[in-house]
C-alpha cells in the first residue's frame, strides 16, 4: 500500500461548518415549501383532491304515473340510460370532444353548441349529451374509461304513453325544458331536465316531477368507480302519481270511434265536471317525444296542415252550427223575447234586411208553422232567424256568455281557447265599424262570427240540462275544490229545452236514427259551414276542407244528466249522421258499464283485486304517493274567480 | 488494521436515524401499495434493507485506505460497466440502465456513484495545496465528466446530476478559489442554452412543464400537480395512514418510489413531513460531524462525498414533490422503493462508518 494519505489531517473546519449551515438552510427551505402547500393553501388543495376523488352523478327521480279513474295505468315510465359528460376539467373536455362525438355518433358542432349553452352551469354538474344510449355507446364508454374519463352512464326513467296517440292531447308529453321554463322555475329545473311540455304533463308538472337526488361516488385515477367506498347520497324523491277522471273504457270507445277522422270528442259528467273521455285527432304519438324530438320531425308536426299538435277539444274554435240553437232557445225562454209561444212559418227560407237566408231543408220544402219545441227537434233555421232578429246581437251575446261560451271553461289543461261570442262592442273594438244587423241572423243559427270549442259545448249543454249548475270540467280525479257556476234558469226553461233535445232523438227529429233503448238519450246536432255558400260555390264543393263540420252533443238522462258527450268531426258534413252515432256509442258504453257494475258485487270485488295488483306494477316507488286533495286544489283553483254572470 | 475497531465505535446514532427513515419508508410503501397489484412491495423493500445493512457492516470492516488505494482500478471498472450497460444493458422504462445480477436488475449508475465518491476523495486527498489550483480543478472535472457523459447517454439525467454535487462539495472542501467558482457559474449560465440542445425531448418536456405546468395537464405537469394536490390536501395533521385519497386512488404517480414523499405528506400531514425532513437533516448533519472528526482528509472527503450525494437526493426529490423543481426521477434515499438505490445508500453509509471506526486508529 502506498502512503499517499500520510500526515494529512489538516481539515477545512470552516468550510465543513459552512456545509452544515447549507444543510440546515436547505431543509428549512423545503419545510417552507411544505408549509405553503399544507398549511396556507391546504383548503384549496383539499378541494382539488375532493374533486379528483368524488364524482357527483344525479339520480333521476321518476315522474309520477297517470292512472284512470279505476286505477288503470295510462302513463308510466321505463328505465333507460343516458350518457353524461362530466365537465369539471374543461381542458380535457375540449381535447376529447372530437373523440367523444365520434364514439357516440354525435355531431361535433351540436355537442359544442350544447356545451356553450350550458356554460353558465356549475362545472361539477354533468350534462346529458345522449339521452338513449345504445349497447355500442355503453361499450365505448366502458372501454375508454381510462383515456376519456369524462363519460358516465345515468339511469333515467323515460315516459311511456299508450300507443297510437291514445289520449295524447290530454296527457301531453314531456321534453327537455326550454330556457323560459328554466327561468320560470326558480332554479328547480336545469338544462337537460325533462318536464311537461303540454297537456296534463305540463299542468301538473310540479306534482308529477320528483326531486332528483345525487349519488357521490369515489373514482380512482383512471375514472373507475370504487364501489367499496361509499359516500353519502341524496336520494331522489319520486314524483307523485295522479289519478285522472278519464275512464279507460270510454276513452277506448271514443278513440276507436274517431279513428283517423279529424276532430274531437269530450265526454264529461256534468254533476261533477269530471271528464270521462278526451280525444283529439289527428294525434301525435308522445312516445316519439319521450327521448328527444329531432328538429325536422318537430317542424313537420308544426307545419302539418292537419295540425296534429292542436288540442281540438280545447283549442278548435269553430262555428257551432245548429248546436247553438240550444243557447238561443234558452235565451229566448229566459228573456221572453220573443214570447214563449212564438211561432214562425218556415217555407224553406226567409228574407231579412233584403237578403235571403235558407233553412237547411231549402229545396225539399219547409217546416211549416213551427214553435220552439218543433224548431229544436227539427232544427228549423227560419224559426231561429226570427228569434235572433227579435233578440238582437247583444241579448244573444249576453246569454251565450252567461252559459259559458266566449270564455275558458277553466279545464285543468294549459292553453285553452275561449272561443268567441260576438257583440256590438266587439265588432266596434276589433273591426271599427257598426254591427250589421244581418250578421245577427247568421249568429242565431251558430254561424258567422260565433265560435266555440267542443269542450265549451259539452260544458254549456251539461250546465243547461243540469238546471243551471255548471261544474268546472277537470281531468284530475281528486280535485278538492271544483269551480262551480250557477246560472238562474227558470224550471220551465230547462224543462222545455231538455224536452226539445229529447225530441231530437226520440221524436223523429234530426237525431232520430241514434235512439237508445231504455235510455233518456237527448242531444242536438249541428252541421256548421266553414265558409259562406257563395264562397263555397266559388271554390268547388268537393274539397274536403270546405265540407261542413259535423257537431253532435248528446247526453243522458234528460234532466240532471250523468254524461254529456260533445263530438266534432271536421268536414264530417252531417252532424246527426257523422257525429251522432259516435255520441250514441259512447253513451251506450257508459250505460253498459254502469249496468255491469250494478249487476253483481262479484265482478266489482274482482276488479278491486285486479286494481291492487296493477298498483304494484311498473315503478313501485312512484306508486306510493297519490296526490292529496289539498295539493290538487291548489292547481285547480284558477276557476274560482269565475262567478255566475247573470 | 492492527486494532480492529469494536462495536461500540460504530455511529449508533446514525444507525438509529437510518432505521427510523427506513421504517417510515416501509410504512408508506405498504400504505401506497396494499390492496393494489403491487401489494407486498414493502416486504421486498425490507429484503433490500436487510441486504443493505449486511453490506454496510461488511464494507465498514475494510479500511477505507485500502479501498481508496484501489481508486484507479475502481474507476476503470466503473467506466467499463457503464460502457457495458450501454452495449448490452437491459432496457426498462425506455432507458438502458440495468444489468442483471443474481436474478435482480441492478442499476450500474448507482455503483458508479459510489466509485466516483471514492475516486474524488482520493484525488482531493492528494491535493496538497491549501487552495485548489485551476489545473487540479479541471482534472477533477474531467474525471467526473467521462462517467457523467456515459450516464447521460443511457439516458439518466437524474443520476448524472448527482455526480455534480460530489464534485462541487469536494472542490469546495479542497480549497476551491472564489474566482474559479464565479467563473464556473458564469460559464454554466452561458452554456445553459447549449445544454438545452442536448436534452432528450422528454427531458425538455419535463422542464417546460415545470415552468408552465398548466400547458401539460396529463404529462409530467399532471404528475406534479397531482403530487402538489396530495401534499396540500394532507394539511397539517394529514389524512391518516391508508386514508390519502390521492395516494390510495392512484392519483400520485409512482407513489411508492419517486413520489413517496407526496404519499407520506398526504397521509401524515405537515407534522409527518417535519418528522421526515428532521430525520434527513439529522442524518446529513451527523455525516458532516463524522467528516469533521475524520482522522484525515481522505476520510473527510469520503464522508462529505456521501453527504453531498444524499443531500442532493433529498433536495431534488423533495423539491420535485412540492413542484419546486422539475421531475428528474431521483429517488428519496431509503424511503423510496428500489433495490439498487437502497444498496447504494447503505454502501455509502458503510464508507462513513468505515471512516468513523478508524478516527482514533494510528
Amino acid at each position: 500500500m502506498s502512503y499517499w494519505f500520510r500526515n494529512d489531517n489538516r481539515l477545512p473546519q470552516e468550510r465543513l461548518a459552512a456545509a452544515s449551515y447549507v444543510i440546515v438552510g436547505m431543509i428549512a427551505l423545503l419545510l417552507l415549501g411544505f408549509w405553503k402547500l399544507q398549511v396556507i393553501d391546504s383548503d384549496k388543495y383539499g378541494q382539488l383532491a375532493e374533486r379528483n376523488r368524488v364524482r357527483s352523478i344525479p339520480i333521476i327521480a321518476p315522474r309520477g304515473r297517470m292512472l284512470d279513474r279505476d286505477g288503470r295505468v295510462l302513463v308510466d315510465n321505463y328505465p333507460s340510460f343516458s350518457v353524461l359528460l362530466l365537465r369539471d376539467d374543461s381542458a380535457a373536455v375540449d381535447k376529447n370532444l372530437p373523440a367523444i362525438a365520434d364514439g357516440l355518433g354525435l355531431s361535433l358542432d351540436d355537442l359544442k353548441e350544447q356545451l356553450n349553452n350550458t356554460i353558465n352551469l356549475p362545472k361539477f354538474q354533468p350534462i346529458v349529451i345522449k339521452p338513449e344510449a345504445t349497447p355500442a355507446d355503453v361499450a365505448f364508454i366502458e372501454s375508454h374509461r381510462a383515456d376519456i374519463p369524462l363519460l358516465e352512464m345515468l339511469m333515467v326513467h323515460r315516459r311511456r304513453y299508450l300507443p297510437g296517440g291514445f289520449m295524447s292531447h290530454a296527457s301531453g308529453y314531456v321534453g327537455e325544458v326550454s330556457e323560459q321554463q328554466i327561468e320560470a322555475s326558480n332554479g328547480r329545473l336545469r338544462p337537460g331536465d325533462f318536464a311537461g311540455k303540454s297537456g296534463l304533463e305540463r299542468q301538473y308538472n310540479d306534482v308529477l316531477m320528483g326531486t332528483d337526488g345525487m349519488r357521490r361516488v369515489v373514482v380512482n385515477s383512471v375514472g373507475k368507480e370504487m364501489k367499496e367506498m361509499r359516500l353519502s347520497q341524496q336520494e331522489a324523491i319520486p314524483g307523485k302519481q295522479i289519478q285522472l277522471t278519464i275512464d279507460y273504457d270510454l276513452q277506448e270507445v271514443a278513440e276507436k270511434a274517431l279513428a283517423d277522422k279529424k276532430g274531437a270528442i269530450v265526454a264529461l259528467d256534468p254533476r261533477s265536471g269530471e271528464i270521462l273521455a278526451f280525444v283529439s285527432r289527428p294525434a301525435p304519438d308522445p312516445n316519439d317525444f319521450a327521448v328527444r324530438v329531432s328538429k325536422e320531425e318537430w317542424q313537420r308536426l308544426n307545419e302539418d296542415e292537419d295540425h296534429p299538435l292542436m288540442n281540438r277539444v280545447t283549442q278548435a274554435q269553430l262555428a257551432p252550427g245548429s248546436v247553438f240553437k240550444i243557447v238561443m232557445a234558452t235565451a229566448m225562454l229566459e228573456s221572453k223575447v220573443p214570447a214563449e209561444n212564438f211561432t214562425a212559418f218556415c217555407p224553406g227560407s226567409a228574407t231579412f234586411y233584403g237578403r235571403q237566408f235558407k233553412c237547411w231543408v231549402y229545396g225539399k220544402g219547409g217546416h211549416g208553422v213551427v214553435n220552439l219545441h218543433a224548431a229544436i227537434v227539427h232544427s228549423c233555421d227560419v224559426f231561429f232567424y226570427n228569434v235572433g232578429m227579435r233578440m238582437g246581437i247583444d241579448r244573444i251575446s249576453k246569454y251565450a256568455k252567461m252559459l259559458g261560451l266566449g270564455s275558458k271553461t277553466g279545464i285543468d289543461l294549459p292553453s285553452e281557447e275561449p272561443g268567441l261570442v260576438p257583440s256590438e262592442e266587439w265588432v266596434q273594438r276589433v273591426f271599427h265599424h257598426k254591427w250589421y244587423p244581418g250578421s245577427t241572423i247568421s249568429v242565431a243559427i251558430g254561424q258567422g262570427a260565433v265560435t266555440v270549442t267542443p269542450l265549451q259545448i259539452a260544458y254549456a249543454i251539461g250546465g243547461i240540462a243540469s238546471g243551471g249548475v255548471f261544474k268546472q270540467p277537470h281531468l284530475l280525479k281528486d280535485a278538492a275544490r271544483v269551480g262551480e257556476m250557477h246560472v238562474d234558469l227558470a224550471e220551465d226553461t230547462v224543462e222545455q229545452v231538455t224536452q226539445g233535445m229529447y225530441g231530437v232523438i226520440n221524436e223523429g227529429g234530426t237525431g232520430g236514427a241514434i235512439k237508445l233503448q231504455g235510455i233518456e238519450f237527448c242531444g242536438k246536432s249541428g252541421s256548421a259551414q266553414v265558409m259562406s255558400n257563395t264562397e263555397r260555390n266559388r271554390l268547388g264543393k268537393g274539397l274536403s276542407q270546405n265540407k261542413d263540420n259535423a257537431w253532435f252533443v248528446g247526453y243522458a238522462p234528460r234532466r240532471n244528466p250523468e254524461i254529456v258527450v260533445s263530438v266534432l268531426v271536421e268536414g264530417g258534413e252531417h252532424g246527426a249522421g257523422t257525429s251522432g252515432p259516435i255520441v250514441r256509442d259512447i253513451v251506450k258504453a257508459y250505460y253498459d258499464k254502469k249496468e255491469k257494475k250494478n249487476q253483481g258485487q262479484v265482478t266489482t270485488a274482482l276488479r278491486k283485486d285486479e286494481l291492487g295488483n296493477s298498483e304494484n306494477r311498473g315503478t313501485p316507488e312512484s306508486g306510493k304517493a297519490a296526490v292529496k286533495p289539498e295539493e290538487s286544489a291548489a292547481v285547480l283553483s284558477t276557476s274560482e274567480k269565475k262567478k255566475a254572470r247573470p | 488494521m492492527k486494532d480492529a475497531p469494536g462495536t461500540r465505535d460504530y455511529d449508533w446514532w446514525l444507525v438509529a436515524i437510518l432505521a427510523v427513515i427506513c421504517a417510515l419508508g416501509v410504512i408508506e410503501i405498504y400504505s401506497a401499495t396494499h390492496g393494489s397489484a403491487l401489494a407486498g412491495m414493502h416486504m421486498k423493500q425490507i429484503r433490500w434493507l436487510v441486504v443493505g445493512v449486511v453490506l454496510m457492516f461488511a464494507l465498514s470492516r475494510v479500511d477505507y485506505h485500502v479501498i481508496m488505494d484501489q481508486a484507479p482500478i475502481l474507476y476503470i471498472i466503473g467506466i467499463a460497466a457503464l460502457l457495458a450497460v450501454l452495449l448490452v444493458g437491459h432496457t426498462r422504462f425506455g432507458a438502458k440502465r440495468w444489468i442483471p445480477v443474481m436474478g435482480e436488475f441492478l442499476q450500474v449508475s448507482e455503483l458508479v456513484k459510489l466509485i466516483i465518491i471514492i475516486v474524488l476523495a482520493r484525488f482531493f486527498a492528494e491535493v496538497r495545496t491549501d487552495e485548489l489550483s485551476l489545473q487540479d480543478l479541471i482534472k477533477a472535472g474531467l474525471m467526473v465528466g467521462l462517467p457523467l457523459a456515459l450516464i447521460l447517454k443511457q439516458p439518466d439525467l437524474g443520476t448524472a446530476l448527482v455526480l455534480m454535487p460530489m464534485l462541487v462539495v469536494g472542490a469546495f472542501l479542497a480549497g476551491l478559489q472564489w474566482k474559479h467558482a464565479a467563473a464556473i457559474v458564469l460559464i454554466g449560465v452561458l452554456m445553459l442554452p447549449a445544454g438545452w440542445h442536448f436534452l432528450k425531448p422528454y427531458q425538455k418536456e419535463r422542464v417546460t412543464s415545470f415552468l408552465h405546468p398548466e400547458e401539460d395537464a396529463r404529462g409530467s405537469g399532471y404528475q406534479v400537480l397531482q403530487s402538489k394536490i396530495a401534499v396540500g390536501s394532507g394539511g397539517f395533521w394529514g389524512k391518516g395512514f391508508g386514508n390519502g385519497s390521492q395516494n390510495q386512488l392512484g392519483y400520485i404517480p409512482v407513489r411508492y418510489s419517486d413520489f413517496i414523499m407526496s404519499a407520506w405528506a398526504e397521509e401524515q400531514g405537515f407534522k409527518g413531513v417535519l418528522l421526515a425532513l428532521g430525520l434527513y437533516m439529522a442524518l446529513l448533519l451527523r455525516l458532516v460531524q463524522n467528516a469533521q472528526r475524520a482522522k484525515d482528509r481522505a476520510g473527510m472527503f469520503l464522508v462529505m462525498g456521501v453527504a453531498a450525494a444524499l443531500g442532493f437526493h433529498v433536495l431534488v426529490n423533495v423539491a420535485m414533490v412540492i413542484g419546486a423543481m422539475p421531475v428528474t426521477g431521483i429517488p428519496l434515499p431509503l424511503m423510496s422503493y428500489g433495490g439498487s438505490a437502497t444498496l447504494f445508500v447503505f454502501l455509502a453509509i458503510g464508507l462513513v462508518m468505515n471512516v468513523r471506526l478508524r478516527r482514533f486508529v494510528n
